[in-house]
């Protein structure tokens, strides 16, 4: 068994249990606070530390493992500050990124976003991508984001990496990515009919011819 | 790090995979796959299903914890709600808020309704944060529509509805680009081309990837433009019941604050249904991949306003969930970690089944590895598994292959000491997907006028099993096209005076039936993870929920 405090109050919890369910063994039902379970949604951020270690943690609530004498709990809001825009009209520049998130120049490079990113982004390098207009460098280094926002909960100057770092990778995919031709290709020989024909045989087709065509349909190597 | 005597079989995985980088198993038949499937598939277990006794598909069986709310009793007294007194009133209610639920509410808004977005949990968290691998699309010059839709129909034997998948394969390619426009990343060659894989059953490569946080960047993006776009939401507040008109043409939902109890009625000219899934039903006790709201919600206030289902005696298991460590028991392995080239092999360190078949018949193969056969690896907790074999993707497609396409993977593992790159990955199946829903046409109308439905809880277009990325493409096709009709919808209806009757019935039906005092109320809403405290109150007591009045499990 570990001991483990919740909001203060301790309890015994068997080893191995994550946070988020040492929390339900104690009896807790999570409302806020949990969402996927398994590391991707960003609901379950979460701040520990240890009864004789006051340094601050920082974690998803579903992914880590409690160990002994951790104090625990759980964010289940954050008020973080997001722009609103119409991605149509943007250009995809840093001029863009700085009319939008003027408080970015604010950053003074104190570290703590990234060491408070349970993903273990370079939250501050690509916070400095976004000063300098490197729009693909934040849609790169920001791409496994789950936007739990710790990093905004915990920057003394109240920036919102997460926010800043989804507005650059929706100018990447709406401005920079390059064209893909054989898509475009595609969607005029649908809108053509090009298919039309075929498919209304196929649609028709009774359930032993299609499942022949099925069994015999040519596989392309993986 | 595994325990040592998981060690030790990781030795003989290693031992013959030389052997079989170059050894390809064949893939089993129409004919071959049947068998198989009746004998292993947890679908064809006799005494797991139920008949439903009541309701528009009494007769047909679902499992016996679907069955379970599909008969439930209402969360509220129809005597006791003031429908005069009306909270919210637009065009346009949806119900759900993740791919499907904000992509509706995104093409409703844009078709000029009024909207308003219910939601269980936040905005964005669903099924869809989960998706791994890709959504399929079929825009490579060797592809067309007509191979995804023989994949299609094939993967789901042949039930699928001809005209649902025809609209899911055509849109798709359309689908792909409208999400790039909308600012998605998607995995691109150089040349602006698709970096595009393949994916059990389908015949080519044609699954797109956002390295495999494919469903992460697609709800990321629509998160931000329902938030762009000005859309009402309102979080944290579950439909309990869906209020109908005179006529019983949908007009509207009462919502209840998951947190204070409030009830709120929304009258609406059309209701979207994008509630997603069931996997925590945890049917047959299996583990599950789905988010914490994945109660089957919709599915129960639209049956008992009316609503036909379709294919719901037949679940989603997918094949490869997460068995050790312990902690992320029942978690996604992205099928990607296959489709890279990765495969199944049993303690020994032997194939027993081409690993891209279709989910369902893999899943089938593992649970013979493992029940039928006694070649599965034990972990010191007890569960059972066959191995992943994923250092075989950097020796097929070269150093920094796993890195760079499954990092999610690799963290998730990595979080509890085991280097995917370096060793396998213990696997079993796990709860994963419904495969029918809400009985849909192309346009997501459901035989309630006015109730349009989208995504997991919509039903028809996968038949009894879906193929990997037909899940997030569903949800934009039909989320898009239910946004879209429901608002048209709208235009014309002109509801009448809201009401309850239907509920009114429903429970006069279960008490004729004689279920009113043996089964839950639903909704479900959250599943019930709190560990029991010592209760004062008889166990009798306890199970006699108050069906009066909301009462949150």
């Amino acid at each position: 068994m570990v001991d483990v405090y919740v909001m203060g109050r301790h309890y015994r919890v068997p080893q191995g249990l994550t946070i988020l369910t040492a929390l339900e063994y104690c009896g807790y039902r999570v409302v806020r606070g949990c969402g996927c379970r398994a590391g991707f949604c960003g609901a379950c951020a979460t701040v520990y530390n240890f009864r004789n270690d006051a340094q601050l943690r920082y974690d998803l609530a579903c992914q880590k493992t409690v160990e002994q004498d951790m104090y625990l709990v759980q964010i289940p809001f954050f008020p973080a500050l997001k722009a609103i825009y119409d991605v149509d009209r943007l250009e995809p520049s840093g001029e863009q990124v700085l009319a939008l998130y003027p408080d970015i120049v604010k950053c003074y490079g104190c570290n703590t976003c990234t060491k408070s990113c349970p993903q273990e982004l370079e939250t501050m390098w690509f916070m400095s991508d976004a000063l300098r207009g490197d729009i693909r460098q934040v849609a790169v280094k920001s791409f496994d984001c789950v936007m739990c926002g710790l990093c905004a909960a915990r920057c003394p100057q109240g920036l919102v990496p997460y926010n800043v770092a989804l507005l650059c990778r929706r100018l990447y995919g709406h401005y920079l990515a390059p064209v893909s031709q054989h898509l475009e290709d595609r969607i005029a020989e649908i809108r053509a009919g090009k298919f039309d024909a075929e498919m209304d045989k196929l649609k028709k087709m009774g359930r032993g011819d299609l499942r022949r065509l099925y069994d015999q349909r040519e596989i392309e190597p993986a | 790090m595994y325990p040592a005597h998981m060690e030790e079989s990781i030795r003989k995985v290693e031992a013959t995979r030389g052997r079989r980088l170059q050894e390809t198993l064949r893939r089993l038949s129409s004919d071959e796959k049947e068998p198989l499937l009746r004998e292993h598939h947890p679908d064809f277990i006799a005494g797991k299903m139920r008949q439903l006794a009541v309701g528009p598909n009494k007769g047909e069986y679902t499992p016996s914890e679907l069955a379970d709310l599909l008969e439930g009793n209402s969360r509220i007294d129809p005597d006791k709600i003031d429908l005069g007194r009306v909270d919210h009133d637009l065009d346009v209610l949806v119900i759900g808020g993740g791919g499907a639920g904000a992509t509706a509410a995104v093409l409703a808004k844009q078709s000029g309704a009024t909207v308003l977005l219910a939601t269980k949990l936040r905005l964005g968290d669903a099924n869809t944060v989960g998706a791994q691998a890709g959504t399929q699309a079929a825009d490579r010059p060797n592809d067309s529509p007509l191979m995804h839709y023989l994949d299609t129909m094939g993967g789901g034997h042949f039930d699928n509805i001809p005209e649902l998948v025809e609209a899911l394969v055509k849109d798709a390619p359309e689908v792909i680009r409208w999400l790039e426009t909308l600012g998605v990343n998607w995995d691109k060659n150089p040349d602006g081309s698709m970096h595009e894989l393949s994916g059990g059953g389908a015949s080519r490569l044609r699954l797109h990837s956002a390295r495999d946080y494919t469903g992460l960047e697609e709800m990321r993006v629509l998160r931000d433009e329902v938030r762009n776009q000005g859309i009402r939401h309102l979080e944290f507040s579950p439909a309990v019941e869906l209020l109908l008109d005179g006529r019983g043409h949908a007009a509207g939902a009462v919502l209840v604050n998951l947190e204070t109890n409030e009830l709120t009625v929304v009258r609406a000219k059309a209701v979207v249904m994008a509630t997603g899934g069931a996997g925590r039903l945890h049917i047959q006790g299996f583990p599950t991949t789905n988010h914490y709201g994945a109660t089957a919600d919709g599915l129960v206030l639209a049956y008992r306003a009316g609503a036909q289902i379709i294919f719901l005696d037949t679940m989603q298991y997918h094949p490869t969930g997460a068995v050790y460590p312990m902690q992320i028991l029942g978690q996604l392995v992205t099928e990607k970690v296959r489709t890279l080239g990765a495969q199944l092999v049993n303690a020994e360190g032997g194939q027993f089944i081409m690993s891209l078949e279709p989910r369902d018949v893999v899943a089938a193969a593992i649970i013979r590895e493992c029940q039928g056969r006694g070649k599965g690896i034990a972990t010191p907790a007890g569960q059972v598994g066959v191995w992943l074999d994923s250092p075989m993707i950097d020796m097929i497609r070269g150093e920094g292959s796993i890195a760079r396409e499954l990092p999610a993977m690799v963290r998730q593992f990595g979080r509890f000491g085991i280097d995917i790159v370096k060793e396998p990955m213990l696997v079993y199946p796990t709860l994963h997907y419904q495969n029918g829903g809400i009985r849909i046409s192309a346009d997501g109308s459901t035989s309630v006028a006015g109730l349009y439905a989208a995504g997991e809880c919509g039903g028809g277009v996968h038949g009894r099993n879906r193929l990997i990325g037909n899940s997030t493409l569903d949800i934009f096709v039909f989320g898009r096209r239910a946004g879209k009709a429901a608002a048209e919808w709208s235009r014309k209806a002109a509801p009448g005076a809201l009401s309850l009757d239907h509920v009114r019935r429903w429970q006069k039906g279960l008490e004729q039936a004689g279920l009113a005092g043996s089964r839950p109320v639903s909704p479900l809403l959250l599943p019930d993870y709190a560990r029991p405290m010592a209760d004062f109150l008889p166990d009798s007591a306890r199970r006699s929920l108050p069906v009066q009045r909301v009462k949150l499990t």
